[in-house]
């Protein structure tokens, strides 16, 4: 993903101006930073937290204030989905998905700000010249590091469950001895090396798939608004322009929810799976 | 699609958001959820009790109002039989009454014919006296003659 100095034409350059991210370099190769999710994920989260906790703090067992009646709602709500699927002790369950959703969902839903607003503003408050060289990325779940570092942790939380419900020895036996069982010692260390590819893929399906679809959602998304923008440049497209828009904004509604729903369901499938396995 | 530290900074921000929401966020919002929804099974159930002890209680209120029906009707049949034993004694009394005053009445007529004949056998008798001393138009002797007056007066 080279800078600027793609140049060739202004919508590409455009595009690719806003697909840079903001980033803060603190070591060699790896070891750099994107500000711009880590911040905008940051603020959200702690909206998230301070919301729901404020909220927590003052609930009431009687009739509740409407802002206590939405929490509550969604609160339900993801109880609802977590029961449907898992079934044990929900105390951890529970919170990591509705963290999951809240946090996927605000995060998503920053696709709905205008594209140029953060421009816009650096613009303003920096002049034109900072402003070009002024990069933010203002969706974090269209970010692979943020999508990846949600679905890895949830996959290490597949991995404990796993090895809790089936001890470490079951855990690692199953790895070798699972999805084609044999019988007698000759057969199972012949079967041993592709139960363990098989096992392999399955387990990193997980956290790819989780990851991959929520990024490919988000990143597209950001560039057919992208697109749209380049068609409203024009001034016969700005009237198709406007309303394509504001269709795919519509649209993105849906869609922003619908990850993050899909995110956190198969979050809890997963777990359940893993939990639940013989 | 670069990844790079980016990486372990979210994975922990995601792991602190769990952690927050598992402390802080979720059990006393599910502990209000809880509780609202106990109170308001508690609620149906005491309307529930309420409508059974209502039915109850109608059920008594009948219960009472039959036994008050009942309890008057016995009143009005006593009253009634008491009635008829008063008039009844009240006729025996009337009659009874009567009859002694109708046997008075015949003693007191039977007495007081007694006396009318008593005196007019004494005005005869003084009618007879008289009467013979016309016949026989001479003074008699009160005194001498008495024994023979009186026997005279008896025999009438």
């Amino acid at each position: 993903m080279s800078t600027e100095t793609s140049g060739g034409g202004g919508l590409t350059e455009y595009i690719t101006h806003h697909l840079t991210h903001n980033v803060v370099k603190v070591g060699e190769g790896f070891w750099s930073v994107n500000f711009d999710s880590v911040i905008v994920s940051a603020v959200l989260g702690l909206i998230f937290i301070v919301w729901f906790s404020l909220k927590a703090r003052k609930a009431t067992a009687g009739v509740p204030s409407k802002g206590q009646a939405f929490v509550e709602m969604v609160i339900e709500f993801v109880d609802g989905q977590v029961k449907d699927v898992f079934h044990g002790d929900r105390r951890f369950i529970a919170p990591l998905a509705l963290t999951i959703f809240m946090w996927v969902f605000l995060m998503n839903a920053m696709d709905l700000l205008p594209l140029d607003l953060i421009g816009s503003i650096a613009g303003l408050v920096g002049g034109p010249e900072f402003a070009h060289h002024f990069y933010f990325r203002a969706v974090p779940t269209a970010d692979v590091n943020t999508t990846f570092a949600m679905s890895i942790t949830v996959f290490f939380i597949i991995i404990f469950y796993s090895i809790k419900a089936k001890g470490a020895g079951g855990f690692t036996k199953e790895l070798f001895t699972a999805p084609f069982h044999a019988h007698g010692t000759g057969a199972k260390i012949i079967l041993a090396p592709a139960n363990f590819f098989l096992n392999l893929v399955e387990y990193l399906s997980k956290p790819v798939s989780l990851a991959m679809r929520l990024f490919g959602n988000m990143y597209a998304g950001e560039l057919v608004f992208m697109l749209i923008s380049g068609l409203m440049i024009t001034a016969i497209g700005f009237v198709p322009g406007v309303l394509i828009n504001a269709g795919w904004a519509i649209f993105h509604i849906l869609i922003i929810g619908l990850q993050a729903f899909i995110f956190m369901v198969l979050t809890v499938v997963y777990i359940s799976m893993a939990h639940e396995h013989h | 699609m670069n990844v790079n530290a980016t990486l372990l900074g979210q994975a922990i921000s995601f792991a602190i958001l769990i952690w927050f929401t598992m402390k802080f966020i979720w059990p006393p919002l599910m502990a209000a959820i809880e509780e609202r929804q106990k109170k308001i099974a508690d609620g149906l159930a005491a309307a529930e009790r309420a409508r059974q002890e209502l039915k109850d209680a109608d059920a008594r209120v009948a219960d009472e109002i039959r036994k008050a029906r009942e309890e008057a009707t016995q009143i009005v049949d006593r009253a009634n039989q008491q009635y008829n034993q008063i008039v009844d004694k009240a006729k025996t009394d009337a009659i009874a009454e009567g009859a002694r005053q109708k046997a008075a009445a015949q003693a007191e007529i039977e007495s007081l014919s007694h006396q009318a004949k008593e005196v007019l056998r004494q005005q005869v008798a003084a009618l007879a006296v008289s009467g013979a001393e016309k016949i026989l138009k001479r003074e008699i002797d009160q005194a001498r003659h008495r024994d023979l007056l009186d026997a005279l007066a008896k025999e009438i």
